[in-house]
């Protein structure tokens, strides 16, 4: 099995047997921000072209064709158009802010993104409190949506500002007890932890019944972080025109989209990690051949093959749903979510300390 | 129906004799000038329960301040009609809540349909700054050191000191140019005051100057969604002022390509109703069938969207051969797909949450704003022009009239879901029926109506469409007037928005199925 283990180890070796401890890991922070950074553009590329695919495919369409062979090209070339476009200053808005904004946006999904499992030993940070590092860090991308909206100097901006920051306060909650319900079902926080424990068996199967509740739960709270449809209201194209980013043009506005993008594959990446296994492959105990066989699929096929088959639900839900008011999104998450998410998190405790888990 | 004059005097009076007697509909107000004979309005009224129509006319000598007693407490309508013709007249309703102009720019110059209008560009240039809305109060300081004026503060007649938000007018979701202005109170909306008019073409006053078979070309982009069953409704005026009978073949041709545009009207409805709220895939399906429609349109008329169809006396072109096969193959289709549009939006949690009980239109309402079409039928009120007063086929074909009564948004959906089907059903009954025969009836060169009033009324895709005409004789009309289906829908706006919030709003905007350029003319 390909192990990146080895790599990691030997690039460390190299750095080190050439230069000074300090400069070595100086170097090793540059080259690991290098990739994580590249990982990510990749990521938002692979996943922008993903969604016009399969939005197409649900719409009886073929989407886009043109610019390279089956459109592959297309996203390249919105990129370098987003590019090239003028980053337009808007008058009597806070320019600190303005500018601000989509930087803080993109900096808190940088860093939930860092702390993905990819493959066993790939991974940017893994220390103790993996999870609620997690949960830190994508909560400040709110900041920088609130700021977006209020610096802008518009009242569509303003008004998709609050209903986001008012959805994205309110649906963190629920993720947060369902990531609790998979912590107290592991006994650890750290996420290469998590991961090992699930080799012989991923939690969804371990925790039963709590952790499928935990696991819908957190699809639809995800979504709603994403503030994809049916919780797009922040950028509600038919009420707010384009919500928090009505004013932001060129590249400032490509961050808010990457990030938005990025976010989904972030919270897919995480179902995947808590629930399926992360980069543990498929185990069924008792069958040792198919338990070998199953083993030879690297590590990152497996958790690239979980996540993207999350985001593709998330992605079926967002082309096939109408989008919700806001009264109705809150009181979904306070009314119905909470709630269950409360007793879910009992009921998982029960079942731990009853040892009623596989 | 040639109106009944009353004097000054005997109209408050009259009015509200004819209000008690049960002539609950105000179709339409007509603002006239009869030069010598002074300014006035006739009002077309109609009984909702027994069919009845009547023509008031008025009018008043002073040309200089002309007033007329507003009848707005009885008709709710009446008060943006009546904003109409005070706009083009210069008309004063005495009583009036806000006598201020719909259509034109505040700093317009004249009254512009008026028989005495300077249409010189001296007096009404090319304005190129944007007009100061009436409603805002500029307060200014002197400042004393450098002795000029300091801008202070805006103080807002309509709405105080509320928080305003404007929908348009370029806006996705008021598809065309309208503006809202809302006060909001958080999401909720305190109140709304609507703007038409960025699309005004003046296209009665137009009309004025131009022989009938030119003016035809102006109703296909009055509704572009009705474009058949406006100028059906204007052919069918000019002949029966001229006495001209058209052909069988040309009944069943227009009866047909009237109920094809109705589906072609209503499938681009659940379109966009969709896509405002946001269920983009629903959008796609509908624009996919609608597609169909208008490549049998393309075939036979030569247009897509406008068509220029109907000419006075039958229509413009043969069918084409297999034209009765490629309808009878879209019916068969169409049928088939209306499920899928259940499965993907009517039939969903989330659609039926947001629709169901928002933006409720009681009956009397309904009535009392002339909202016919489906928003009519939606509130239980039988308001269908081919149930009513049936024109070409309908009163020979077996049809049923979908009503229902919730007068919510997700009837207002439903009643034009199941009309796509009624509309099917009346096209199965013609489509292997139509006779043989002349398209067209010769006409002469040139066409002049007798002198007198007309007026006829269609259902056009979202309403009553009524066509007025007064002639003298000539070979162009001296008034002509098109009700528009959509205006007495943006007036009951306020109506049905009490309590709404903006989501709604556009959920409300959506199912009420507006067109712009049909509000503005």
């Amino acid at each position: 099995m390909l192990d990146f283990k080895t790599i990691t180890t030997a690039i460390d070796q190299y750095l080190h047997s050439i230069m000074p401890e300090q400069l070595a890991l100086v170097t090793e922070c540059i080259l690991v921000a290098l990739c994580a950074v590249l990982a990510y553009v990749v990521f938002a590329i692979v996943m922008i072209f993903m969604e016009r695919k399969v939005c197409a495919a649900f719409q009886c369409r073929l989407g886009p064709m043109r610019v390279g062979p089956w459109g592959l090209l297309q996203v390249f070339a919105d990129v370098f158009k987003m590019l090239i476009k003028e980053i337009i200053s808007i008058d009597r808005s806070d320019k600190v802010l303005y500018n601000l904004a989509p930087y803080l946006v993109v900096m808190s999904s940088v860093l939930t993104f860092c702390c993905l499992p990819f493959a066993d030993g790939f991974q940017v940070l893994d220390f103790n409190i993996g999870v609620f590092f997690i949960m830190a860090a994508s909560s400040f991308g709110v900041l920088g949506i609130l700021l977006a909206g209020w610096s802008s100097n518009n009242k569509y901006s303003m008004i998709g500002a609050v209903r986001s920051g008012a959805q994205m306060i309110s649906y963190e909650l629920s993720i947060g007890l369902c990531i609790l319900v998979i912590v107290v079902l592991s006994g650890t926080m750290q996420i290469s932890e998590l991961v090992e424990a699930q080799r012989d068996g991923w939690f969804i199967f371990k925790g039963h019944i709590p952790a499928f509740i935990a696991f819908i739960i957190y699809l639809i709270a995800g979504n709603a972080e994403t503030n994809r449809a049916p919780f797009d209201l922040p950028e509600a194209e038919s009420e707010l025109t384009a919500g928090f980013h009505t004013e932001y043009s060129g590249m400032h506005f490509g961050f808010f989209y990457v990030a938005e993008f990025m976010n989904l594959f972030i919270v897919a990446g995480i179902a995947s990690t808590l629930f399926f296994g992360g980069w543990a492959p498929f185990y069924i105990s008792g069958f040792d051949t198919f338990n070998n066989i199953m083993c030879y699929i690297p590590g990152s096929v497996w958790f690239l093959g979980k996540t993207f088959f999350v985001i593709w639900l998330l992605m079926w839900v967002r082309w096939t749903f109408p989008r919700m008011r806001i009264d109705q999104v809150v009181s979904l998450e306070w009314k119905y979510l909470l709630p269950i998410g409360l007793v879910n998190l009992l009921i998982m405790t029960i079942c731990v300390v009853m040892g009623w888990i596989f | 129906m040639s109106p009944t004059f009353i004097t000054l005097d005997e109209f408050r009076p009259r009015m509200e004799e004819l209000r008690r007697s049960g002539m609950d509909f105000l179709r339409d107000i007509i603002g006239m000038d009869w030069e010598a004979d002074g300014l006035g309005a006739i009002y077309a009224l109609e009984n909702s329960s027994t069919k009845e129509n009547i023509q008031i006319a008025v009018r008043c000598a002073n040309r200089e301040k002309p007033q007329i007693p507003t009848v707005c407490d009885m008709w709710s309508v009446a008060e943006f009609y009546e904003r109409e013709v005070y706009d083009f007249y210069g008309i004063e309703f005495s009583g009036h809540p806000d006598m201020r102009r719909l259509f034109l720019r505040n700093d317009w110059v004249g009254y512009p349909l008026r028989k005495d209008y300077d249409e010189s560009e001296a007096i009404n240039p090319i304005r190129m700054e944007s007009e100061t809305p009436e409603d805002l109060q500029r307060q200014t300081e002197i400042e004393e050191d450098e002795a000029r004026e300091l801008f202070v503060k805006q103080t807002n007649k309509i709405f105080g000191d509320q928080y305003i938000i404007n929908i348009g007018p370029q806006h996705p979701a008021t598809h065309g140019v309208l503006r809202f202005r809302l006060a909001l109170d958080g999401e909720e909306i305190r109140k709304i005051d609507v703007h038409c008019g960025y699309i005004h073409r003046g296209i009665e006053k137009l009309s004025e100057k131009l022989t009938y078979p030119q003016i035809l070309a102006f109703t296909d982009r009055l509704d572009y969604l009705s474009a058949h069953q406006n100028r059906h409704a204007l052919c069918m005026c000019i002949e029966k002022a001229m006495g001209l009978e058209v052909t069988d073949r040309t009944q069943y041709i227009r009866t047909i390509m009237d109920e094809l545009q109705r589906i072609d009207s209503h499938l681009l409805f659940l379109s966009c109703a969709a896509m405002d709220l946001g269920a983009i895939t629903a959008f796609i399906y509908g624009f996919r069938d609608r597609e169909k429609i208008l490549d049998i349109f393309e075939e036979v008329t030569g247009g897509r969207l406008i068509q220029n169809y109907n000419v006075i006396g039958g229509v413009q072109a043969d069918i084409t051969p297999d034209f009765a096969k490629k309808v009878k193959e879209y019916c068969q289709y169409q049928k088939k797909k209306i499920n899928e549009y259940n499965d993907v939006f009517t039939n969903n949690t989330i659609t039926r949450k947001r629709m169901i009980g928002v933006g409720k239109l009681s009956l009397e309402d309904a009535i009392s704003y002339g909202c016919t079409g489906g928003t009519g039928r939606a509130s239980g009120w039988a308001c269908d022009v081919r149930k009513r007063h049936p024109y070409a086929l309908y009163d020979k074909v077996d049809f049923k009239e979908i009503i229902y009564t919730n007068g919510d948004c997700y009837d207002r959906y439903l009643v034009r879901l199941d009309e796509i089907l009624e509309s099917i059903h009346i096209i199965e009954q013609l489509i292997d029926n139509i006779p043989e025969g002349d398209y067209k009836v010769k006409t002469k060169p040139i066409i002049r109506i007798p002198e007198g009033q007309y007026s006829t009324s269609v259902e056009g895709s979202r309403g009553e469409f009524g066509v007025f005409i007064e002639s003298h004789g000539d070979k162009s009309p001296y008034r002509i007037k098109f009700r528009p289906m959509g205006l007495p829908l943006v007036a009951a706006m306020h109506k049905i928005l009490k309590g709404a919030k903006i989501a709604d709003l556009i959920a409300i905007g959506a199912t009420l199925d507006y067109v712009i350029p049909d509000i503005d003319r």
